[in-house]
């Protein structure tokens, strides 16, 4: 590592206060202490003195984010390798760069196989990834060089967070507008991470979702490779609306040709990283650890969730099948266990007081079942329900030091 | 989904008169700057909403409407329409029933009086007052829906104001770039506003 060190000290007067090529500081300083721990210490009356720096808290969070990333590209390639051999299809035949790659490879399409589906599932999720990085990046390093601030490592886990959220099959130059229009606007303009007031990975995908509802929505868009066949197969959440009330008051969710496991599994139809609870609750278990993401929030959401949804069932419908869900379904199925804890735990869009966590969370939850249960033009919930609690957190927090301030008056008034 | 829920839920959150309609936008950008003014200011809107549209349902359904002065005068008038005069009996009525309110609230709850007093005269020429009225004639509601359908614009408008201004208090500590500062970046804001509360249309 020496030489590395040596390297960057040797660029280090050139992008120093005075040197040449000034303007690519913000480059060098991310460079290296991504690298490095940063030599600088605290001067001015700083209380918290941690080594768990903003860098280290993202790269804690793209490790939490591991099992998602994993099981991302192993079940992209797992469903896409058994709509292949289901509707026996000649791959030779078909013009997708994709499959001289895996035959060069020699590793097949065998839905079988483990590193089959892995491979498969990569040729999908990199790219798609590498997009999201490149043109994240690029307005990253844009702001930070004009307006001369750091680059910062939010960008990290909202460029490793975004992809998740994406059907495998998304046209690659509508990723690269999603999250341009997530960094600049969504939180860019506001002045760089920890300024911004919705999640920016959230919001290029909600951008996306109501630019492109084509390539976001629908019934054939979640098998990599068949969006342009008409290959059609319904997430859990698209099919429960469309199958008759009688067969679901009759079977349940014995409807569906998931099973409740699968769906715990994740070897499903749905966006990339979303479809395993399992692996979102490895996620959850690091995140909750290291204290980085909030179990009051992930707590808050499943009580939102799971009283609503059972208030639902006890109503009952003859007439809505969503209504017959049962609360425990809606746990695993759709992006719920991951926008409960990668998404509505980002410390900077959430609620920050601890009481205002349990209301935020608690909100989070109520809406996402009312969007999917109540609201027929949208099958998921989860990703509009975070954005709608992200807006109210502000007014929360508000109110919760208000309260505090009252009852302390209160308290010292004697 | 019930009718009058419906209409609630729908005026509430999905055609929020701030965020779907963007009506009222002048009040509702100049007075977010605190939460307490902004939550003064909409009770004041769910207030003159509660009072205007259904004051105004009768009216149009009693006077103005095609027909509707046949009710008392008899057959000879069931031609006459004088929906033309829409418009500025509308506005007259809300400017009217903001003064009376104001005196009211002046005389028997002072207090309440000097938290709204400022605002109550502003709302008198807050779009999202007319536009509520407008919306309750194209839409065709009836007394009992029109009463809904005020509660529910007013409460969206005023739920509106009051997460913007709570924005807003947290933008405070933002690096938001100069040229942005002030009105643009509360335009910004409240464009993302509107895409958080498009989840909710539909219903």
């Amino acid at each position: 590592m020496k030489p590395l060190r040596r390297l960057l000290d040797s660029i280090h007067p050139h992008v120093a206060e005075g040197g040449k090529l000034r303007v690519a500081y913000p480059l060098y300083e991310a460079l290296d202490t991504f690298l490095y721990s940063p030599g600088d210490v605290t001067k001015g009356p700083s209380h918290i003195r941690d080594a768990m720096d903003l860098k280290r808290m993202m790269g804690t969070v793209v490790l939490a984010l591991g099992p998602c990333i994993l099981m991302a590209m192993w079940n992209t390639g797992y469903q896409a390798n058994l709509a292949i051999e289901h509707l026996r299809i000649d791959t030779a035949g078909l013009d997708n760069w994709r499959y001289p790659i895996i035959e060069a490879l020699g590793v097949g399409f065998a839905s079988t196989s483990m590193i089959a589906n892995f491979v498969h599932g990569a040729l999908y999720f990199l790219p798609v990834f590498l997009v999201t990085q490149i043109a994240g990046g690029f307005w990253e390093v844009v702001f930070a060089t004009i307006r001369k601030h750091e680059v910062n490592e939010g960008f990290l886990v909202t460029g490793m967070l975004f992809p998740l959220t994406l059907p495998p099959d998304i046209p690659l130059w509508q990723v690269a507008i999603g999250i341009s229009f997530g960094v600049v606007i969504g939180k860019e303009v506001f002045g760089g991470t920890g300024r911004n007031f919705l999640n920016p990975a959230l919001t290029a995908r909600a951008f996306l979702y109501f630019a492109y509802p084509i390539s976001m929505s629908g019934a054939s868009v979640w098998t990599a490779g068949f969006t342009a066949e008409g290959h059609s197969q319904a997430t859990p959440l698209g099919a429960i609306p469309d199958a008759s009330i009688a067969s679901v008051q009759e079977l349940g969710m014995g409807v569906l040709k998931e099973t409740w496991f699968d769906s715990f599994l994740g070897c499903v139809q749905g966006s990339m990283g979303e479809t395993s609870t399992l692996a979102c609750l490895i996620g959850a278990a690091i995140l909750i650890g290291t204290g980085i993401g909030s179990w009051r929030i992930m707590a808050g959401v499943l009580i939102g969730a799971i009283g609503f949804g059972f208030i639902l069932n006890v109503i009952g419908s003859d007439t809505n099948p969503m209504m017959l869900m049962p609360w425990y379904w809606h746990l695993v199925v759709g992006g719920f266990a991951f926008g409960t804890v990668f998404m509505a735990t980002d410390p900077v869009s959430a609620a920050m007081t601890e009481t205002g966590k349990w209301i935020y969370g608690i909100l989070i939850g109520f809406v996402t079942i009312l969007i999917r249960v109540l609201n027929p033009a949208y099958a998921e919930g989860i990703m509009l329900a975070i954005l709608f609690g992200n807006v109210f957190a502000p007014l929360i927090d508000y109110y919760v030091v208000q309260a505090n301030i009252k009852r302390r008056q209160a308290r010292n008034a004697e | 989904m019930g009718g009058s829920f419906s209409i609630f839920m729908t005026s509430c959150f999905s055609e929020n008169m701030a965020l779907a309609f963007f009506l009222g936008m002048c009040t509702f950008l100049a007075m977010s700057k605190e939460v307490k003014a902004a939550v003064g200011l909409g009770a004041a809107v769910i207030v003159i909403q509660l009072i205007t549209i259904p004051v105004n349902n009768l009216i149009y359904q009693y006077l103005l409407n095609e027909g509707a002065l046949s009710q008392f005068l008899g057959a000879s008038f069931s031609s006459v329409d004088l929906r033309f005069v829409g418009l500025i009996s509308y506005i007259g009525t809300i400017a009217a029933m903001v003064q009376i309110l104001e005196m009211a609230l002046e005389k028997y709850v002072p207090a309440l009086h000097a938290q709204l007093g400022i605002f109550l005269p502003l709302i008198t020429v807050n779009c999202a007052i007319l536009g509520g009225t407008l919306f309750m004639v194209e839409r065709d509601y009836n007394f009992s829906q029109s009463v809904v359908f005020a509660l529910g614009s007013g409460i969206g408008w005023a739920l509106a104001i009051a997460a913007l201004a709570g924005i807003r208090e947290k933008l405070r500590y933002s690096d938001v770039p100069e040229g942005l500062r002030g009105l643009g970046i509360t335009f910004i804001v409240t464009g993302l506003m509107a895409m958080a509360f498009m989840g909710l249309g539909g219903m």
